[in-house]
């Protein structure tokens, strides 16, 4: 029998003995853990202590504390409604339209058209979305005037852009291409079999809803609605160039914190961040705990 | 036509609807510069205001060094996790995941602190230092969009054989990584490149805080004192933005690991 040579891969140069095998691979990594502590993981770890510390350094649940006083929390409560509006809408929306672009029985371009735009539209946010919405919706927008042309004068109605269903309207815009994004898969999943099983067995559309499609979806929407939630709460540039400071929205209250401490206090600024992290994150593990939970039936 | 069918037809007008009123409206806009008739004037006054090359060149070049440090950052590690520390995968994949998790506003708060000019590392005390700093912002927000496209690349090559070759004809890690890894992954690198550019070239709230002539805040300042100007330079940027992302298809089909169809 032939001896197998297996050429072994050979740490070059050789390292010095008393290192071990894995030191020169441990070497190629350090750059990346390196610039990870400098820029990701220390900036963060600073702001979360600094919540809890006062001016003089000493720990403090003060600043926690303060958070709760009326304008403050009133803001994250603006930002948690837009940010649930916006994510709840995104997500019916768009489990509507992927739904219907999947499994909806519309012609073969339809999902590929679909899933190129939304990687697009979800992308066009910020400045330039607010624009658009301004163009489009505004007092002397496109839709505005048509629709006044057609005798509805939304503005007499009582819509105004720049306001919170303004706001929410415009985070859609990308909300909605992300949740088609999310969900595809998971739609993917949902295999033809059960659809014509159900039928056969005498269940009609809307028990085949209840009955098979949302007990299996539910998690991947949820976790997908999630995950729009924590996007929309930690947006910026589309609210502070549609809305400004008229509406008071967390990350518009950190970025003037940011910019010329508002707050008179710097650790309060802190722990405005620190509950910023706190949401995102609890959002986000939330959103990867559902996820795991639904890849047992959407293999 | 059955009624879910129907329903389904619905949704998707909807959809387009949705998505191309606003594009169109902007459009609109841009071109009723002159009173009475559709013009370009908008964007003759936009591709003619000097700091519109100045802001556009400066997010450019910063999109570019950004590429660079994030390649030289996440080829190389993508490349050791796959090839010999399997085990730090889950924790090399968390950090990537934390720029997606932690909002942009936040990290800046954090470098500004971190980093101001009472800081052992004064990255703010020069205009180029902050320049620095900004494109390491910009690596970070890309960070994730980069590992993940590269790792899919490498996990499409076959890492293992590559580099037993390479090194039994003599190559030091160096040459392997250069010349053997980094060509094989050149179309998941470009592809993170152009998302990247993407990202970059749109930022607005790290560039702000920062106080750098970047791109996003030029829009912004358009934005609260022009009237159709604004709309003129949402059109170019959706217009850059989709030609990035569309290069991105494209280049997609030429992936090492897909079926070539003949």
């Amino acid at each position: 029998m032939a001896e197998a040579t297996r050429l072994p891969i050979a740490p070059s140069p050789a390292a010095p003995s008393w290192l071990g095998q894995l030191s020169w691979a441990w070497v190629g990594v350090v750059p990346f853990f390196v610039f990870a502590l400098m820029f990701l993981i220390v900036p963060t770890a600073l702001l979360m202590v600094g919540g809890f510390q006062d001016a003089q350094g000493h720990l403090t649940l003060r600043n926690l504390a303060d958070l709760f006083q009326p304008t403050i929390l009133s803001s994250y409560v603006i930002s948690i409604k837009v940010s649930a509006a916006s994510a709840i809408g995104g997500a019916l929306i768009g489990f509507a339209l992927a739904y219907a672009a999947i499994a909806g029985g519309l012609p073969a371009f339809v999902r590929p058209a679909l899933m190129t735009f939304s990687g697009v539209a979800s992308n066009f946010a910020g400045v330039p979305l607010a624009f658009a919405f301004l163009a489009t919706l505004g007092r002397a927008g496109l839709a505005t005037a048509l629709l006044n042309r057609w005798g509805i004068d939304i503005y007499r109605g009582g819509f105004n852009l720049l306001s919170f269903w303004g706001l929410t309207l415009t985070y859609m815009y990308f909300q909605i291409p992300l949740m088609v994004l999310i969900l595809a898969p998971a739609i993917d999943g949902l295999k033809r079999e059960w659809r014509e099983a159900s039928a056969n067995l005498g269940a009609s559309g809307w028990e085949y809803w209840r009955y098979i499609v949302l007990p299996i979806l539910w998690p991947p929407l949820l976790g997908a609605t999630l995950l729009l939630f924590a996007n929309a709460f930690g947006a910026v540039a589309t609210a502070y160039a549609l809305t400004g400071s008229s509406l008071n929205i967390v990350t518009i209250v950190l970025y003037a914190q940011i910019r010329g401490d508002v707050l008179h206090n710097q650790n309060l600024g802190y722990a405005l961040a620190l509950g910023m992290i706190l949401i995102t994150g609890l959002s986000n593990g939330a959103y990867i705990w559902l996820r795991g939970r639904s890849e047992r039936w959407l293999r | 036509m059955t009624r879910g069918r129907l329903i389904s037809w619905l949704l998707l007008l909807f959809g387009v609807l949705y998505f191309f009123v606003p594009l169109l409206g902007t459009l609109e806009f841009s071109l009723r510069y002159l009173r009475g008739r559709y013009s370009l004037t908008a964007y003759q006054i936009v591709l003619n205001d000097p700091r519109f090359l100045a802001t556009i060149g400066y997010s450019t070049t910063l999109a570019l060094a950004t590429i660079a440090v994030g390649v030289v950052l996440v080829v190389p590690t993508a490349y050791w996790i796959q090839l010999r520390l399997p085990r730090l995968r889950p924790v090399v994949e968390f950090i990537t995941l934390l720029p997606l998790v932690i909002p942009a506003i936040v990290f800046v708060f954090g470098y500004l602190r971190l980093y101001n000019s009472s800081s052992f590392l004064p990255l703010t005390g020069s205009e180029r230092a902050t320049d620095l700093l900004l494109t390491c912002s910009y690596v970070t927000l890309a960070l994730p969009y980069m590992y993940r496209a590269v790792d899919t690349g490498l996990r499409a090559i076959d890492v293992r054989t590559l580099t037993e070759a390479a090194q039994s004809l003599g190559a030091a890690w160096s040459t392997i990584l250069l010349r053997v890894i980094l060509p094989n992954v050149r179309v998941a690198v470009l592809s993170g490149a152009f998302l990247t550019f993407a990202i970059v070239i749109g930022e607005f709230t790290m560039a702000s805080l920062l106080n750098r002539p970047a791109f996003g805040p030029y829009l912004q300042n358009i934005g609260a004192n022009r009237a159709y100007e604004p709309a003129a330079l949402a059109i170019i940027s959706f217009a850059i933005t989709w030609a990035s992302i569309g290069l991105i298809q494209v280049l997609g089909r030429g992936a090492p690991g897909q079926t070539v169809a003949r």
